[in-house]
């Protein structure tokens, strides 16, 4: 027996930090949500005023709260109970401080990128290449620090939450990397080297992952190791919390494709992502059940204590949200709320409930404990509670009822056959007081936040912060050695950071395999011999769309149903999307989809939408883009661009951005130009609402009434 | 869809990490004890002197 007892300190101030990070940017970025709420129904909310459009603060508040909130959020749990379970201070004092500042610098980052409107579209991942590389590093950081940690833990038995731990940081960077494959034009933007249908399930690949990897992996860890310590007791089934963990890790990776059921992949990947959705409903209730089993004969401390109140709470939302999320991914349940609010309600009782929720009952759990002293106010934070439920309450419950309002309205057909709403306006003007309702409970789950943040404040000035806590515990044995011949996994044992090494550099030769198909590009993709690529104009008019970020309300991909080619037109076909860098699918419909709005309206109707949608359309919830008829293109970028997206298979003739394209884009601006005037509007060439026109005029017009010829593979 | 290749082997390589994680974790003894982790982690760290309110039970 090993009788060296080791005296150390944990470091307090790095959770401390995380701490602060995490209420501050949890009531910026909910801030900016209410904003983004507020635009929905009151579309001059933005004062004109283009940085803080609903279509480029919708990525800034996603990104703050996932990134910024839960992130730190996630951060502060970790440093704590890392420490803790494994009975050493972290690796590395300079690792944790980088991470950490690395991290509030990204957000910063984040926070003025985005509104700027440099975004490279792709769901919880619109950061530019700088920040994303950035990204990669800090995260590298992180997970150094992480499992340095675990090489000098004093403690044998690694705890359930390091892996789930472990299974973050991995599986995170695997994600990051592979999605973040992107060919820069320039320093602040950049186009996917995956095109169309295939960029698409790298994307939703990745963003079901980071959903799984980033809000669900560690808090499940978090909530293996809060939960018992809060209630004080072991939690219910540690073997459960052992399946839970590994059934978990080997099937999440296989759902992505979930999130494209109905559209132009492949039809066996929809199905791959199906059934594998379903199978995760065994392990999340598992691990819901087991959290919430280990609070039997403790329910009594439940009613007092505000901390355990929460966990309840989150672990109940866990529960709710992952059993809606298969079912969501059953293709019949997927055809009705696919683009409609129901999504957002599905991830607002996860985001709000599991991990708002949750993110609360650690920091009312840590902070006194950091100042060694009582929470200030429990009354207080009941209150938060009870203000925080409500406010979910009153946020999911409008949203689900707008989800399926406009699910039904956009597939109710008359007796005539013909469509019941046939107007897309008509759908959401109806649900416009949901978005109402909705605005008032996010407001009242900030004010929770608010009351949170006075109580920790004052918790704070009352105790005395420590720094470090000293602990002991006896240094771990080496491993003895054992008889018999040494074996494969005896080289392993004990050495994780070895094992991790090897599996870094399986992952990255698999990569590096992976690269050689990519450009293999055109294989598979049926190619419809009339798609060409975009005009000069237009790719410029496509990076407008972009910035916009209109993709946040109107969806490209109309799918394989009557309710939708009887509104939008035929159906969309893979072949369509082989010159998008990035795919521009959406996943939500606030507007009509604009797959085939190519030719529908005169440029001039565009015109006059984009200055003001009420003036075309009565009734619109669309903001004024008056910005886009006064701000001269940026036709300087083009060179740069053309040549990135020929360097990412897009067949432009060689040396055409130089000379050539200048020319058609010129001859493109003067044709619209001239059909402004026609509708009486007079407007100079060089204007960006030329270049968004040309584009909107392209959209589905390459296969539009002649028959579709599939070329030969 | 060549693409697919590269999620398949990306997903492939991630889950060949963690077999390989879970029989590292079975051969050496990792889940031999299933009951004392769970009780382990409560006693991590010595009792607050000032009592704070989460001890009260015992």
């Amino acid at each position: 027996m090993n009788t060296n007892i080791e005296t150390f300190k944990y470091d307090n101030r790095i959770v401390r930090a995380f701490a602060i990070a995490t209420v501050v940017w949890g009531i910026v970025g909910m801030l900016v949500g209410l904003l983004a709420a507020a635009e929905l129904f009151f579309p001059g909310a933005n004062l004109n005023f283009q940085f803080i459009t609903f279509g480029r603060i919708r990525p800034l508040h996603t990104n703050a709260v996932i990134f910024a909130f839960v992130g730190n959020g996630m951060f502060m749990g970790i440093y704590y109970s890392l420490q803790r379970l494994c009975k050493a201070r972290m690796f590395s004092d300079f690792l944790s401080w980088f991470n950490f500042w690395g991290w509030q610098l990204i957000i910063v980052g984040a926070a003025v990128t985005l509104p700027l409107g440099f975004t490279t579209s792709k769901e919880y991942a619109e950061l530019e290449w700088p920040i994303k590389v950035a990204l990669a590093i800090v995260w590298l950081a992180f997970a150094v620090n992480l499992f340095g940690t675990i090489v000098k833990r004093r403690e044998k038995h690694m705890y359930v939450a390091i892996w789930f731990y472990i299974a973050t940081a991995v599986t995170v960077t695997v994600l990051h990397v592979t999605n973040s494959m992107t060919m820069p034009a320039g320093w602040f933007k950049s186009y996917s080297m995956y095109a169309g249908v295939q960029d698409a399930l790298v994307q939703w690949w990745y963003g079901h992952n980071a959903v799984a990897f980033f809000l669900t992996t560690p808090y499940l860890g978090l909530m293996y190791y809060f939960l018992p310590k809060a209630a004080n007791r072991p939690v219910y089934s540690y073997r459960l919390s052992i399946i839970h963990f590994w059934a978990l890790v080997f099937l999440y990776i296989w759902a992505g494709p979930h999130h494209l059921l109905y559209s132009a992949l492949p039809d066996w990947a929809q199905s791959l992502g199906m059934v594998f959705s379903l199978m995760l409903i065994a392990p999340s209730w598992g691990g819901m059940l087991n959290g919430l089993l280990t609070l039997r004969g403790a329910w009594d401390k439940v009613r007092q204590d505000p901390v355990l109140k929460f966990m309840v709470a989150a672990v109940t939302a866990y529960g709710m949200a992952t059993l809606e999320g298969p079912l969501l991914a059953v293709k019949t349940v997927n055809s009705l709320s696919h683009y409609t609010d129901w999504t957002i309600a599905h991830v607002h009782t996860g985001a709000l409930g599991w991990n708002g929720f949750l993110t609360f009952s650690m920091l009312y759990y840590l902070i006194p404990r950091l100042y060694k002293t009582q929470l200030w106010s429990t009354k207080l934070a009941n209150y938060h509670f009870w203000i925080a439920m409500l406010g979910m309450i009153f946020y999911v419950v409008p949203i689900y009822v707008a989800g399926i309002t406009e699910g039904l309205m956009w597939k109710q057909f008359n007796p005539d056959g013909f469509l019941q709403y046939p107007n897309f306006l008509e759908t959401i003007v109806h649900v416009v007081p949901m978005f109402e309702l909705r605005a008032i409970g996010g407001t009242l789950y900030i004010a929770g936040v608010f009351l949170m943040a006075y109580n920790l404040y004052r918790t704070a000035q009352a105790g005395q912060f420590e720094p470090d806590t000293e602990a002991q515990a006896a240094a771990l044995e080496k491993t003895a050695p054992v008889r018999g011949r040494p074996s494969f996994h005896r080289l392993l044992e004990g050495k994780p950071l070895f094992f991790t090494v090897l599996a870094v550099v399986a992952i990255l030769v698999g990569g590096l395999v992976e690269v050689i198909p990519m450009y293999l590009i055109k294989s598979n993709v049926p190619t419809i011999a009339s798609v060409k690529p975009y005009s000069p104009l237009e790719v410029l008019g496509r990076d407008l769309y972009i910035r916009e970020g209109c993709l946040g309300c109107h969806s490209q991909m109309i799918r394989p149903f009557r309710s939708e080619t009887e509104r939008y037109g035929d159906y969309s076909k893979a072949g369509e999307y082989v010159y998008d860098h990035p795919f521009l699918w959406g996943s939500e419909r606030k507007g009509p989809d604009l797959a085939r709005v190519g030719g529908k309206y005169p440029d001039a109707w565009h015109f006059n939408h984009m200055d003001d949608p009420r003036s075309t359309s009565p009734g619109s919830i669309m903001p004024q883009y008056s910005w886009l008829l006064t701000q001269r293109l940026d036709r300087d970028a083009l060179p740069a661009r053309l040549a990135a997206l020929r360097r990412v298979g897009v067949p432009y003739p060689a040396d055409y951005e130089n000379g050539p394209a200048q020319k058609d884009l010129d001859t493109q601006a003067a044709k619209i130009v001239a059909n402004l005037k026609q509708g009486s509007i007079n407007t100079a060439p060089d204007r960006e609402i030329v270049a968004l026109i040309a584009y909107l005029q392209r959209l589905g017009t390459d296969i539009k009434g002649a028959p579709v010829a599939t070329a030969a593979q | 869809m060549s693409v697919v290749l590269i999620l398949i082997l990306a997903s492939l390589a991630v889950g060949l990490g963690f077999v390989c994680a879970f029989v590292w974790c079975v051969r050496s003894g990792q889940y031999e004890d299933t009951t004392t982790p769970s009780l382990r982690i409560l006693t991590d760290e010595p009792p607050p002197k000032t009592g704070a309110a989460k001890k009260k039970l015992k």
